[in-house]
């Protein structure tokens, strides 16, 4: 599978303050990743350096295995970084010709474009009539316009209402299934969950995880407990070699293992101990736990 | 360059406000005509513009080119705002971002400073030309093309204040203060001048410091602009009696030197550079 965005060692510091650092991401043709950080963690300053807004400090990066400059890769790129960013003087179609002529490409695809993100009968409004919604569906189309090889999208649910989400869910689903690369940067975990084959986690500049969305869910899990003698459930775990950690929640215990452990097992070695448990529960961690126990940690 | 002046002239034309600017400044122009119909009679002192001599060849060149530069200011409204508002809408960002090179970005701006100063040179040549056939006293093909620097220092003019314009606004990035600050400079220029002419050095007469100083005011961005085509009414017949009569004994240069479009084609260069290393270095 072709690469199509190299990114080797990125450094970018803001005065003191190090935004990236040393992040290093390869998107492979046909994937969809997720870029998953708290806000500040660096996600729009990378995306910003690779599409020639922001200058790096340090480190290489490569569209296309280096085949083109970078303005001319990001003819065949679509992006869409925070707000949608239009003239607002000009319609919707006037707009989309004026991006058709900085990618060089003829204007053939404006109509389908706008079909596509259900604007077709508003392309002779101008721009500033339109709601965030709005705004955010002509950004994807522009972004679509020259059928680019991976999609850049940075939050494009931020400030919409739930009417507007859903929308924007669906286009991404759509450009997905159609066998669109996209690199998708979201709070939005659960959406990120359905949609992307693979994520990133950056915190504080720093890449902290960077695999399948698979491997990434698919830990050993861990265990939710109750008993009426919560002391003597404790010691009794002791004895297990596969739990990694125990902890404490409000009646509960949470029983974090490091190999897999079936229920069964579990509770017919406590109840050998004369331990009846009141609740057993297997569960695994979510896309959002998980996400939350990367960037706790350090 | 076909692409990217495709692209800037949409951007303004498709705006209201520029595209009012353009009409009005390029109507203004064409309007200049009928600066030959002015008559004024003060009983003592009658003035007939058709009659004074402005539209006599070569001077005709002169003095619609120093008149109509007045009028650049409209330009220099559009080129600001344009620039302005590609901050304030994060189109640049857009445009950078769609596939644009930082070059390209500059370029198209650069264009459309060269044709639009190239549009109004034309115009004023061709307002000249009309005028000039009409009402000069000579229409030998001889002297009707003498004094062409005019037209050319004129066209220079033009494209170093937008180059300064350009490089103000993509610095400050807001138009008022963009336009204000072109304002203060130009009475920086002038009062720093005075300042160190008069308070800090002491002026005499034909004295070092006063010539070092006055060549430092010459070299200056707006000064050496405006030193292209110096202020012409003096060169009037009428104008110059007068002054012989009251006593002043005018031996001013109007040519065109070569050394003022040295000094403004450096000045041009320079903001174009400066703004290029301006675009590559920030981040948007």
């Amino acid at each position: 599978m072709g690469t199509i965005l190299k990114i080797t060692n990125l450094h970018k510091k803001y005065g003191k303050v190090h935004a990236v650092n040393n992040v290093s991401i390869e998107i492979k043709k046909g994937n969809v990743y997720g870029i998953l950080g708290p806000n500040g963690s660096g996600k729009s300053t990378t995306l910003g350096i690779v599409l020639n807004v922001v200058n790096k400090t340090s480190g290489e990066f490569e569209w296309f295995n280096g085949a083109y400059s970078t303005h001319e890769a990001l003819k065949k790129v679509g992006a869409i970084i925070e707000r949608p960013n239009f003239y607002p003087y000009m319609t919707a179609e006037d707009n989309l010709k004026l991006v058709c002529k900085i990618k060089n490409i003829p204007f053939t695809k404006v109509s389908e474009k706008l079909e596509l993100v259900g604007l077709l009968e508003r392309k002779d409004s101008k721009f500033k009539t339109f709601s965030l919604g709005m705004k955010q569906r002509l950004a994807i189309a522009s972004a679509l316009l020259n059928d680019p090889e991976i999609l850049i999208l940075d939050e494009p649910t931020n400030g919409l209402d739930p009417q507007g989400i859903r929308q924007i869910r669906d286009l991404i689903r759509i450009i997905a299934n159609q066998g669109t690369t996209i690199l998708l940067a979201s709070h939005l975990l659960d959406e990120v969950e359905k949609v992307c084959s693979h994520v990133i986690v950056i915190r504080n500049g720093i890449t902290l995880y960077q695999g399948t969305v698979d491997g990434i869910t698919a830990n050993e899990g861990f265990f939710e407990l109750e008993s009426d003698n919560l002391a003597q459930l404790k010691t009794a775990l002791q004895s297990f070699t596969q739990i990694e950690k125990i902890e404490e929640d409000d009646s509960k215990i949470l029983v974090y293992l490091n190999e897999n452990l079936e229920a069964s097992e579990l509770n017919s070695h406590l109840f050998k101990q004369s331990i009846t448990l009141t609740h057993l529960v297997k569960r695994k961690h979510s896309l959002e736990e998980q996400f939350l126990e990367i960037t706790k940690q350090k | 360059m076909k692409r990217l002046l495709s692209i800037e002239l949409q951007k303004i034309w498709q705006n209201k406000a520029s595209r009012i600017l353009t009409i009005i400044y390029f109507l203004s122009l064409s309007l200049l005509a009928t600066v030959a119909l002015i008559e004024f009679d003060f009983g003592m002192f009658k003035f007939e513009a058709a009659k004074s001599g402005f539209f006599n060849f070569p001077y005709i060149w002169h003095f619609t080119t120093f008149i109509a530069s007045w009028l650049k200011i409209f330009l220099a409204v559009i080129i600001v705002s344009m620039i302005a508002n590609e901050y304030s809408y994060g189109t640049l960002k857009q445009n950078l971002i769609d596939g644009m090179s930082k070059k390209e970005f500059l370029l198209s701006k650069v264009y459309t400073i060269l044709l639009f100063s190239f549009v109004s040179t034309a115009l004023v040549f061709a307002i000249s030309l009309i005028l000039g056939l009409k009402y000069s006293s000579f229409t030998e093909i001889g002297i009707i093309f003498s004094d062409l620097e005019y037209l050319f220092a004129y066209f220079l003019k033009h494209v170093a204040f937008f180059s300064f314009c350009l490089f103000l606004a993509l610095l400050i990035k807001r138009s008022a203060f963009t336009l204000g600050f072109i304002f203060v400079w130009f009475l920086g220029e002038n009062i720093g001048h005075a300042i160190f002419k008069y308070q800090i050095l002491g002026y005499k007469h034909n004295d070092k410091d006063t010539v070092v100083i006055d060549w430092v005011k010459n070299a200056l961005p707006l000064e050496s602009m405006s030193n292209l085509i110096v202020m012409p009414f003096r060169r009037l017949s009428v104008v110059k009696n007068i002054g012989k009569q009251v006593g002043v004994n005018s031996a001013i240069d109007y040519s065109v030197h070569f050394s003022t479009i040295v000094i403004v084609l450096f000045w041009a260069s320079l903001f174009m550079l400066f703004s290029y290393k301006l675009l590559k270095k920030r981040d948007l």
